[in-house]
């Protein structure tokens, strides 16, 4: 076994060391059966200190694996941990698709940094970014991941402060952007050709979808804010009448069921779809990150190849250096296809209960 | 209603048509004329069936028409004509009163208001309205020349009677009351009717935009692909329904706004009882005065202040045969005047109580109408309804196949 391959999994070290086994790992295995890592985010509780003010989630995990030392853990996270994880799992898995985080802040509207709306619907979606992580074969089993569940917080903080530091993660960024100024990468495969195609397209179209929900929920909301006037007129009409009184009573009393039935729908919209479709929005950029850091593997590759039919000097060096390259873009490629064929599957699962209950959801307006 | 009109004559407003012409002021102008078509209804065993008659009117010469029973009638609750201006619009609807739409609920609404007219029992007499339906030329000079502008109350006159009469009948001052809350309550319910149709018109055509996303979106997926697709094609069917739906609401408004123009024939009515009381309390109050001032001049004592009396005591009094002269003259006023105040009693009870058997007749017919038109409504929106839940089972099963 060559140990320079070692070298290339430092990535991850629980990864298994040869290629093919590399290869399976990735399948894509059926983990609703093999469930045994159970997470829940809740209890947003907010902290005063002198310089600031955050929030902080309760994190509880329920497992029966052994790696984990106990069964239970339960931990207190703030947004700022949920980004450290994020960047050490992309700094892992470079051409794995890592779940979206909630935005820092939002643009668009009036919500308060604080506001109960806010900090709800930012729960809800740290709660589904650790458990896809956690239903991801291969994420699920980061070392960081393991600590950000288990540790307290004075652990968390020093185990932080190890591993590369700020100036090396900036370094990837600066040739990541170097790379991508560079234009595509000459011998990109034909698979991840068309998946970038596909991700400009999906991008697209997802953010309109994004916009025509967000768009519908506004107009049904101006339609129940006019209807909540509309019954009302109808009972203060039918103190004047004798004989239709009852029926303008009664015409009044559908109109606020509609009413109420409306309301119903709206909040469907705002639990259901509206946060789905944004997740996406977010993982739309993520495929783009994935696919440009992939794209830059490779360009080290080949660069290192250009530079040996250049150079001719020093061959049995560099022919071990794209050695290790050419085994790096291969691990990176089957990994991001792997992952790929995964994601594709999820997003249609979610998208087909998104708007199955959406239909749903109308079905029961109508009904009523 | 055994003998009126509409028993006896099939009537319709079938057509309208733009013209141009020139009005009074010589200036060119675009109106529209309807035509009125009538035939009478033959019993069945004769098998015949009579030709039809037709003639064409425009908007002004029903308004004249409607003005004449007005002043003719005033104590029927005259039929309204349809609004002149398109009024509650909401924005997807035109207001210009040249709007094919517009005219098509207009030629509706007048061909319901002569229908109105002919099963009034004693509107349908008429003869002026007869010939409004059967007689092409000359009817505008018969309606002149009827003299009926003369007859017209001042509305200065109607508003002073308002304020100032003393002792109307309860039932009109309720009934005033009623017609105005009535008038205040449905124009709201128009306006906020007018407001919620307009958002449930955009509900309806942003999901139409789901359509043309879904269908690129579909391009470029395998196995989501068909699923979208079709999804898509539902929400462009429910987009298109809403158009249907409003245009049948209308009918719906129009409806109710008839009414909302029948408070105002109400309100007529009960400002022609005002009027008529007033002018009975005037004339009793004057009749009083002048039997006072009689009996004044009669004994030489004077009990109410007057010019008159005030006059005579600074430059002396009149000769006691000045003083039989103004009795004389007094008292055949006297005598007129309590003629005038007896027929004047008999006018205003007869007023009292053709006026009221026609408030009867209304409000039967109102709160038939009424109940059939909410009835309606709710047909309509059960249909809306049925129609969204078969377009949403559709959208559903297309989902669950992505």
């Amino acid at each position: 076994q060559d140990p320079s391959l070692a070298e290339a999994n430092s990535f991850s070290p629980s990864m298994p060391i040869s290629p093919s086994s590399m290869i399976n790992q990735y399948k894509f295995e059926d983990e609703s059966e093999l469930k045994d890592l159970f997470i829940t985010v809740d209890d947003p509780e907010s902290h005063i200190t002198a310089i600031e003010t955050f929030i902080t989630y309760r994190v509880v995990t329920k497992t029966s694996r052994g790696e984990f030392d106990s069964c239970e853990y339960e931990v207190r996270r703030r947004y700022q941990d949920f980004l450290w994880l994020k960047s050490k799992l992309e700094e892992a898995h470079p051409t794995l698709i890592i779940p979206p985080l909630p935005e820092k802040f939002v643009m668009k509207g009036m919500v308060e940094r604080f506001s109960d709306e806010f900090i709800e619907t930012r729960r809800k979606a740290l709660h589904k970014f650790l458990n896809r992580i956690a239903d991801h074969p291969t994420l699920t089993f980061n070392e960081d991941f393991k600590i950000f569940l288990t540790a307290q917080a004075w652990e968390l903080s020093s185990h932080k402060k190890q591993g590369p530091g700020l100036l090396s993660r900036m370094g990837q960024t600066v040739r990541a952007v170097a790379s991508s100024v560079r234009g595509g990468v000459k011998n990109r495969p034909e698979m991840f050709t068309e998946m970038n195609d596909y991700v400009e397209i999906f991008s697209h179209k997802i953010n309109v979808l994004d916009k025509i929900a967000h768009r519908i929920y506004k107009e049904e909301r101006e339609y129940f804010n006019e209807m909540k006037e509309y019954g009302p007129i109808h009972t203060l009409w039918s103190a004047s009448e004798e004989d239709i009184a009852d029926s303008l009573k009664g015409v009044a009393s559908c109109i606020d069921k509609c009413c109420k039935a409306t309301e119903k729908r709206m909040a469907g919209l705002s639990e259901n779809l509206l946060p789905i479709i944004h997740e996406y929005v977010l993982y739309s950029e993520i495929l783009m990150g994935v696919l440009k850091r992939r794209d830059q593997i490779q360009s080290e590759l080949d660069s290192k190849v250009d530079a040996l039919a250049n150079k001719k000097a020093d061959k049995d060096l560099f022919s071990e250096e794209i050695g290790k390259l050419e085994d790096k873009v291969e691990c990176a490629n089957n990994a991001l296809k792997a992952d790929w064929d995964r994601w594709k599957q999820n997003m249609q699962y979610d998208m087909r209960s998104a708007f199955t209950s959406v239909a749903d959801n109308n079905l029961r307006y109508y009904e009523e | 209603m055994e003998d009126c009109l509409a028993k006896k004559m099939e009537i319709t407003v079938s057509e309208a048509e733009k013209r141009t012409g020139r009005n009074a002021m010589n200036m060119q102008e675009t109106y529209t004329a309807y035509l009125i078509e009538t035939r009478a209804i033959e019993s069945q065993n004769e098998g015949q069936c009579s030709p039809v008659d037709s003639l064409w009117r425009r908007y002004s010469e029903f308004e004249l028409l409607r003005n004449y029973l007005l002043v003719t009638y005033p104590h029927i609750v005259v039929p309204p004509l349809p609004e002149k201006r398109a009024d509650f619009v909401w924005h997807k609807l035109s207001a210009d009163n040249m709007d094919p739409d517009f005219v098509e609920r207009r030629r509706i609404g007048l061909e319901n208001f002569l229908l109105r007219v002919a099963s009034h029992p004693v509107l349908c007499q008429d003869k002026v309205f007869y010939s409004f339906l059967t007689q092409e030329g000359g009817w505008k000079e018969m309606v002149n020349e009827t003299g009926f502008q003369l007859k017209a109350d001042s509305r200065l006159k109607a508003l002073n009677a308002t304020f100032r009469v003393k002792n109307p009948d309860k039932r009109f001052t309720e009934l005033k009351h009623y017609g105005d809350e009535l008038q205040s309550v449905i124009s709201h319910l128009l306006r906020v009717r007018a407001r919620v149709a307009d958002r449930l018109y955009g509900v309806y055509k942003v999901h139409g935009n789901y359509g043309r996303v879904f269908s690129e979106w579909s391009a470029i997926e395998k196995e989501m692909g068909d699923g979208l697709q079709s999804a898509g094609h539902h929400m462009d069917v429910y987009a298109a329904s809403i158009d249907d739906i409003l245009e049948e609401e209308e009918h719906y408004a129009d409806q109710l706004k008839e009414y909302l123009f029948y408070a105002e024939a109400l309100r007529a009515v009960c400002r022609k009882h005002e009027l008529m009381q007033y002018d009975l309390e005037m004339a009793a109050q004057d009749l009083t005065s002048k039997k006072q001032q009689c009996e004044e001049l009669a004994t030489g004592t004077v009990r109410t202040f007057s010019l008159k009396g005030m006059t005579s005591k600074l430059f002396g009094q009149e000769s006691p045969e000045q003083r039989e002269a103004k009795i004389k003259v007094l008292e055949e006023q006297i005598q007129e005047g309590e003629e005038q105040l007896k027929s004047k009693n008999l006018e205003g009870r007869d007023f009292v109580k053709s006026a009221w058997a026609d408030i009867e007749r209304f409000k039967e017919q109102k709160n038939h109408d009424l109940k059939e038109a909410l009835i309606s409504y709710a047909v309509m929106q059960i249909s809306m309804c049925k129609k969204g839940i078969q377009v949403w089972t559709n959208a559903k099963e297309c989902s669950s196949k992505m």
